[in-house]
C-alpha cells in the first residue's frame, strides 16, 4: 500500500464541449503529471464525445475567493441596478434600443 | 451503479455542547438547506454532516469499483463481439463513476489513499449486492436490468443532494447509467425471444437468484434505518428506503411481464387500494449476514480488489518517478 506522499497530485479538469464554447470545469482527477492528466481526463470525462478540448491545472495552483468573503465581495453589486438595461424606462417608440 | 442505502454504520452520538459561534454557523447552515440551497466544499458545515457524506460517498465509490469485478468475470466469455464491446464500455463507466465519486469525497478533506485504505482493510463497506456470484451469462443481463435499475432509482434523488459536489457527480452518473439498464434488458430480451428453452430457463434462474438481493439494495426498512431521519433533514437522502423499494417493485413487475419471466415471490400481487404491488417479506438476516462480511463472495471480491491495487503499485510509482525526473530536467534546462 502506498503512503500519502506517493499519491498522485490532484488536477482540475476543464472541457470544451464544442468549438465556440468556453472550457467548463467538469471535475478532478489524480495524475502523475499534466501530460498524463490530459490522457486520463479523456478517459474519465469524455467517453461519450463530451469534449473537443481539455485543460488540466494542478488544484494546488488555483487561487480561489474565500466563501466567508462572499458578502463583502459580491454584495456591493446588489444595489447597482443602473448597470442593467431594464433600469431605464424609455418611450415606447425607442424602447427596443 | 451503485449506491445502496448505505446507512449501515453504527449511529454516532452528536456532540451536545457547542460554542455560541458554532451554534450560529449551524443555524445558518440549516437555514440554507431548508431553503433548498446547496453546500459547496469550502462552506462551513457541521462535522457530522461532513462525516456522513464521506461515509456515504466513499461507500458509493467503493461499490462502483467492486462492481466491476462480477462483470469482469464475463468479459472474456461474452457470447458475441457486440456484447463484449458493450460490457467493456459498461465496466469502464463503473470505473469512471467510482472516480467521480472519490473526487467528490476528497473535497470533504479526506485523501484518496485514506479512502482506498478503508476499503482494502475492510473498514469501509460497499454495496452488498456485489458479494453474490455471476454464475451464467444471463446474470450479466439481470445485473443490468435489476441491479442497475435499483441503483438508478436510488441515485436519481441524489442528483438533488444538498452537497453540491456529490450532486454534480450524480448528475453525470445518472446520465450515463441509463444505458446500463437498457443493455441488460436488451440482452435478456434476445435470450427470451430468440433463445432456446435452455437459454430462457437460464434467464429465469438468474432472475430468481437476483430478485431478493436487488430489493435489499434499498437498505433496511425505514423503521430500522439508523441514519435515515438525519440524512433526510440534511437533504442527503430525499426519498425513504421503503418508498424507493416500492417504486422499484412497481416498475419492475411490468418489465418482467414484457420479458416473459416470473418474479420469485408467491405473495406478490397488485393492491387496488394502495395502488401498489404488495410483496413478500425480505430476509433481512441474509442482508445483515452479507453486509457483515459473510456473503458468498465477500472475501473473493476484497482479495481481488486488494490484488489489483498491489499489483498496480509499481506502475503508479514509476509514473510518479518519471514525472519527477521530467520536472527536474526541465528545471535544469
Amino acid at each position: 500500500m502506498s503512503t500519502v506522499q506517493n499519491e498522485w497530485p490532484l488536477f482540475e479538469v476543464f472541457v470544451r464541449a464544442k468549438a465556440g464554447l468556453d472550457h467548463k470545469h467538469c471535475g478532478s482527477l489524480h495524475a502523475p503529471d499534466a501530460k498524463m492528466a490530459v490522457q486520463l481526463a479523456r478517459e474519465v470525462y469524455t467517453r461519450r464525445q463530451e469534449g473537443t478540448s481539455v485543460w488540466v491545472v494542478r488544484s494546488s495552483d488555483i487561487t480561489a475567493s474565500d466563501p466567508g468573503d462572499k458578502d463583502m465581495l459580491f454584495d456591493p453589486a446588489e444595489d447597482k441596478v443602473y448597470r442593467h438595461p431594464s433600469f431605464y424606462e424609455l418611450p415606447d417608440a425607442v424602447n427596443h434600443m | 451503479m451503485y449506491t445502496q442505502a448505505m446507512d449501515t454504520a453504527p449511529k454516532e452520538e452528536r456532540k451536545a455542547v457547542r460554542s455560541a459561534e458554532e451554534a450560529l454557523l449551524e443555524a445558518r447552515f440549516e437555514a440554507r438547506i431548508d431553503d433548498g440551497g446547496f453546500i459547496e466544499a469550502k462552506d462551513w458545515m457541521p462535522q457530522h454532516y461532513r462525516k456522513t457524506l464521506v461515509r456515504q460517498i466513499s461507500q458509493h465509490a467503493h461499490s462502483e469499483f467492486v462492481g466491476m469485478l462480477p462483470e469482469g468475470n464475463w468479459t472474456t466469455r461474452a457470447p458475441t463481439l457486440k456484447r463484449k464491446a458493450i460490457l467493456l464500455a459498461k465496466i469502464q463507466d463503473e470505473a469512471g463513476h467510482g472516480l467521480y465519486l472519490y473526487a467528490a469525497a476528497e473535497t470533504l478533506g479526506t485523501s484518496r489513499d485514506q479512502l482506498l485504505d478503508a476499503l482494502h482493510t475492510g473498514k469501509a463497506k460497499y454495496s452488498s449486492i456485489f458479494n453474490y456470484p455471476t454464475l451464467s451469462w444471463a446474470d450479466i443481463g439481470v445485473i443490468g436490468w435489476l441491479v442497475d435499475g435499483a441503483a438508478i432509482m436510488n441515485q436519481v434523488p441524489l442528483t438533488r443532494c444538498s452537497y453540491a459536489p456529490y450532486a454534480r457527480a450524480m448528475v453525470r452518473i445518472c446520465r450515463e447509467e441509463s444505458f446500463h439498464q437498457r443493455q441488460g434488458f436488451d440482452a435478456l430480451m434476445v435470450m427470451m425471444k430468440d433463445g432456446t428453452e435452455a437459454q430462457r430457463d437460464m434467464v429465469q434462474e438468474a432472475v430468481n437468484r437476483w430478485w431478493w438481493p436487488s430489493l435489499m439494495m434499498f437498505g433496511p426498512p425505514d423503521g430500522e434505518s439508523v441514519h435515515g431521519a438525519q440524512s433526510a433533514r440534511w437533504g442527503i437522502k430525499r426519498i425513504s428506503n421503503d418508498d424507493l423499494r416500492q417504486k422499484f417493485v412497481d416498475a419492475t413487475v411490468e418489465q418482467a411481464k414484457v420479458l416473459g419471466v416470473s418474479v420469485p415471490d408467491p405473495l406478490l400481487q397488485w393492491n387496488e387500494v394502495r395502488g401498489h404491488h404488495d410483496f413478500g417479506p425480505i430476509d433481512w438476516d441474509e442482508f445483515w449476514r452479507v453486509v457483515g462480511g459473510h456473503g458468498p463472495c465477500n472475501q473473493e471480491r476484497l482479495a481481488a480488489r486488494v490484488k489489483a491495487w498491489d499489483d498496480g503499485a509499481w506502475v503508479r510509482d514509476a509514473a510518479l518517478e518519471h514525472a519527477r525526473k521530467q520536472a527536474t530536467k526541465e528545471q535544469a534546462a
